[in-house]
């Protein structure tokens, strides 16, 4: 089907095609939409609910990285209440785990602070959790800190649709949750981890990093994954 | 298996039945089992074979009875006699006296310990005469191990109908003339979510019963799965026909081991007769039911979470759209239904979408099974006609609050539901009237609270378990439930301020509008509705550092100051 | 128009924030014209008199902290909270994921440096320790947030000015790290 129709997003009439997602259509229309778990060329999750946008006739707010658009959709993406709910979200994140952004590599190479930044975050007002959380520095090049993971699981995703080990999962639940390797083994000791790095290469925050990164200089490209799909996928 | 097969084992055990004086039903619920009944069962087995009275009663198990807390329950057929707590000692004496002749025993009627014992008809009794049996119809009173106890008192004629007489589209109309609507708890319309996939074209679909009940005190599925499988076995088939499906799959808890058991025996005997497999009642009709087992999450009640799961992923839900009907388990279109819609497809095929409708009320046909618990006279298993006031539920069936205490609140759906004060009592449980009073339907758990529950540790116990139970995927239920159980904490501990109940008061509807799914979208709905009208208790344990039930014990120490 | 009183408080941090305070350098001219430095660790006061504006370095990591704090509060009209410390917990906070004792002993014990350490009594010089750390929002009412660690001196100058002019600064266009 090569139907194209048309929506409004943010009062704007843009074209879109079947199967787009409300993501792509913003995109190609040049409307910002913060994301976070999303990464092109993995699957979309809809997990960290920062694109979630406002549809007309339906009273859920959806992520626009899993929702296709229907024809004459109206869609707002920056309204008061998004604007508000972006903002405690990104709270949310800082309170989970221990974020001290002054002794992180990622320090202002960071996705959530970035978007916290951009979203006029400028104190937490949710108690911090501190909940006791380790690192895992058994892996020769690379280091896990999960004091500083977001549960975004983009390293899952890419670990098991691109490099095709799924070495990382997800384990136990609600705010206990945590990214394992293999069998909860030490990473180190992971007998499907091919040492690619490229979970490193997509993890927004400082949670998964190269040793020999120094404080404040960790620079990753999420978007050589992105390049990665889309050459296998022309590949002729 | 053709019509006349059924006809025929129908008629035999029926002829069965009728060379015997009495019939005897002994409980073998969950429930019954635990208090002993199946030595109960025995004893009276024994009792009967070494008196000589092998061919005058029948001894037999039957599903659950309701009141499971008098348990073992025994009821004598004809006469309709309810007999509780009935332990081995008990046996000679019914023998004796209730078998062989017709005499009452008094001390054994149910609820006779709480000076209620006048009914020596069950059907008297207010605690059954108030209630409307649809989907328990069977439960106590036939043997869910025997197929052939199903298919005499009508079983399988409804898929019989159906595959010969009836198109799908003939099938879903009458469905959507019943005006049922979904019994795990949201309500939808039944008919709208077998059509959306009945019009999906592909040649794979699934149906899907959703047996993963989880909200605390709550066992309406299992008892029906465990007192009556073939019903649901048969709704599971006839959904579809209707849908034009070829594989079912019961989700069930591995909690629910003796629901297990039971389901597969029963998938085994429709096997056997044909009932399940190929070209069933000579048709081209194919189906087959399996069983999945969860491991016991609470999210796997979800739709899309319990999906993930049966096919062997962890169990997370997805966004919707896209909803199941669209694409659902590996992808294809499926529908997902609770145990209790299956369970009352059977008899609105068997008396027709118009008898289902008119009862009820309006918006909110049929009847609806509720788990009633919490400090009532009479907990248990109750199905009542939709639009029962909760005062008729709770003090004409449960016998009201025991002790002289006073009532304060009700609260139903479980986790993702809320609290119905007393000035709320008369107002009919449907559907719609429990959403517009900040709680929901809910797959059917009822707990009764009197004054001595603090509203505030309610609210806490349930977003306890929301936390806990949250898969931690999306982060709004993932670290919002934790903070809004870390709140509630400090209010019932006496540490919090103002400014926590604020905080609180902001997060919920944050939580609410913006959780991936339905747990995290209906976690704070105990705390709203405990906001809404016990405001004051949380005020007292703020400001004046006091729990006005006298549940909560308050410490002192450094907390939240401003 | 009078000068504004102004304050500049060292609680649970390492004064770096201070140091970067001092890196306004000449600037300092600028803030002298519309400002009096009424209390500051470079103030030989020992009392919070009343005043226009607080900067606030540093986490409340004790009882002292936290009485001081609530003092400052009510004789404070913009109460600010400086750095990461004031703002997050930052590091003055990494002590949370362990339990006090063990901090304690740590420091005072089994540290190398140590020689029949022990745990000092609280209230006897010293003050008692809160069982977490916390930012100052979490135990005052706070009215402007200025993260970093510690904030560029270019940041802290340009807050303060904006405050002393009664303007409300805007932090998003500085680099934060």
């Amino acid at each position: 089907m090569s139907t194209k129709y048309s929506v409004t997003i943010d009062g704007k009439t843009v074209e879109a095609g079947p199967k787009q997602t409300i993501l792509d259509v913003c995109k190609t229309a040049g409307v910002d939409i913060m994301t976070l778990c999303y990464l092109e060329g993995v699957s979309n999750v809809g997990a960290c609910r920062l694109c979630l946008v406002e549809v007309e006739g339906t009273q859920k707010l959806l992520p626009a990285c899993t929702t296709t658009v229907a024809p004459n959709q109206k869609i707002q993406t920056n309204t008061d209440k998004l604007k508000q709910y972006r903002k405690m979200t990104l709270e949310l994140f800082f309170s989970e785990r221990n974020h001290i952004c002054s002794v992180c590599v990622a320090n202002n190479n960071c996705q959530l602070q970035n978007l916290a930044r951009e979203a006029g975050v400028d104190h937490i007002r949710f108690p911090y959790i501190f909940p006791e959380a380790h690192t895992d520095a058994s892996h020769k090049e690379f280091m896990m800190d999960h004091n500083r993971c977001i549960l975004c699981t983009r390293c899952v995703r890419v670990c098991d649709e691109v490099e095709g080990a799924h070495t990382w999962d997800v384990m136990g639940r609600g705010y206990q949750s945590r990214i394992i390797s293999d069998f909860d083994q030490p990473w180190g000791d992971s007998s499907t981890c091919t040492s690619c790095g490229k979970c490193v290469e997509v993890c927004p925050v400082g949670a998964l990093w190269p040793k020999d990164a120094m404080l404040g200089h960790l620079k990753k490209s999420p978007e050589m994954v992105t390049e990665l799909v889309h050459k296998r996928k022309h590949r002729s | 298996m053709n019509i006349t097969e059924l006809n025929q084992i129908a008629e035999t055990v029926r002829q069965k039945k009728s060379e015997f004086k009495k019939c005897v039903y002994v409980c073998t619920g969950a429930g019954c089992i635990s208090s002993g009944s199946l030595e109960t069962l025995d004893a009276m087995k024994k009792a009967v074979k070494e008196s000589g009275h092998e061919k005058d009663a029948d001894i037999r198990p039957a599903g659950c009875m309701g009141p499971c807390v008098q348990g073992p329950l025994v009821k004598i057929i004809p006469e309709d006699k309810m007999y509780q707590k009935v332990v081995p000692e008990n046996v000679k004496t019914i023998l004796d006296k209730s078998l062989l002749a017709d005499e009452v025993i008094s001390s054994l009627l149910l609820f006779s310990e709480k000076g209620e014992g006048g009914f020596s008809k069950a059907a008297d009794n207010p605690y059954y005469r108030k209630q409307n049996k649809i989907v328990l119809e069977n439960c106590g009173s036939i043997n869910p191990e025997s197929i052939e106890d199903y298919i005499s008192i009508g079983g399988y004629s409804a898929l019989y109908k159906v595959l010969t007489s009836m198109s799908s589209e003939d099938v879903i109309s009458e469905i959507k003339e019943s005006g049922i609507r979904g019994r795990g708890g949201a309500g939808y319309p039944t008919a709208m979510k077998w059509k959306f996939v009945h019009d999906h074209a592909s040649a794979e679909k699934y149906v899907i019963c959703n047996g993963d009940e989880g909200d605390p005190g709550a066992f309406m599925d299992r008892s029906v799965l465990e007192g009556d499988p073939h019903r649901v076995i048969e709704g599971l088939a006839i959904a579809g026909y209707a849908m034009g499906a070829k594989q079912g799959y019961l989700y069930v808890r591995a909690e629910y081991p003796l629901a297990i058991k039971r389901f597969d025996t029963a998938i085994k005997q429709a096997r056997k007769l044909g009932l399940l497999g190929e070209k069933i009642f000579e048709t081209d009709f194919s189906f087959n039911v399996d069983i999945r087992v969860g491991a016991g999450a609470f999210v796997c009640g979800e739709e899309t979470a319990l999906m993930a799961s049966i096919e062997g992923k962890r169990g997370v839900p997805s966004p919707r759209p896209p909803y199941p009907a669209e694409s659902g388990l590996w992808g294809k279109p499926t529908a997902i239904n609770n145990v209790e819609t299956l369970a009352n497809i059977a008899p609105i095929i068997q008396r027709g979408g118009k008898w289902f409708s008119a009862i009820g009320s309006r918006k909110s046909t049929g009847t609806k099974v509720f788990a009633l618990t919490g400090t009532v006279n009479h907990t248990g298993l109750i199905e009542v006609p939709m639009g029962m006031t909760m005062r008729e539920i709770i003090f004409d069936i449960g016998g009201g609050i025991p002790g002289g205490k006073k009532f304060k609140a009700a609260q139903t759906g479980g986790p993702s539901g809320g609290c119905i004060p007393e000035q709320y009592l008369d107002t009919p449980v449907d559907y719609d009237s429990l959403t517009g009073l900040g709680s929901i339907m809910g797959s059917g758990g009822l707990i009764v609270m009197d004054e001595t529950s603090c509203m505030v540790d309610v609210a806490r116990f349930f977003m306890e378990f929301c936390m806990d139970e949250s898969c931690g995927k999306c982060v709004p239920c993932r670290v919002g439930t934790k903070h809004m159980y870390d709140f509630l904490t400090r209010i019932c501990e006496g540490e919090a301020a103002m400014s926590d109940l604020e905080q609180l008061k902001q997060l919920a509807p944050f939580v609410r509008d913006t959780s991936l799914c339905g747990l995290g979208v209906t976690a704070p709905n105990p705390l709203l509705s405990t906001l809404r009208y016990f405001h004051d208790e949380y005020i007292a344990h703020i400001t004046q550092k006091r729990c006005p039930a006298g549940v909560c014990k308050m410490t002192s120490g450094v907390g939240h100051v401003h | 128009m009078s000068k504004k009183k102004v304050a500049t408080i060292w609680l649970a941090g390492c004064s770096g924030c201070h140091m970067s305070l001092l890196d306004i350098d000449e600037r300092i001219f600028d803030v002298a014209k519309l400002a009096d430095i009424v209390k500051s660790p470079v103030v030989d006061t020992k009392e919070f008199p009343d005043c226009d504006i607080a900067l606030i370095e540093g986490a409340i990591a004790s009882e002292e902290h936290l009485e001081d704090i609530k003092h400052i509060r009510a004789h404070t009209k913009i109460l600010v909270s400086m750095g990461d410390c004031a703002v997050t917990g930052n590091v003055s906070a990494l002590r949370n994921m362990i339990p006090l004792n063990d901090v304690l002993l740590r420091a005072y014990v089994e540290a190398p440096s140590n020689v029949d350490g022990k745990i000092p009594e609280a209230g006897k010089g010293v003050s008692r320790l809160l069982p977490r750390v916390m930012p100052l929002h979490e135990a005052v009412k706070i009215d402007f947030f200025i993260p970093g660690c510690p904030p560029s001196a270019d940041l802290l100058f340009y807050c303060l000015f904006e405050l002393l002019n009664d303007r409300i600064p805007v932090v998003e266009k500085f680099k934060l790290g």
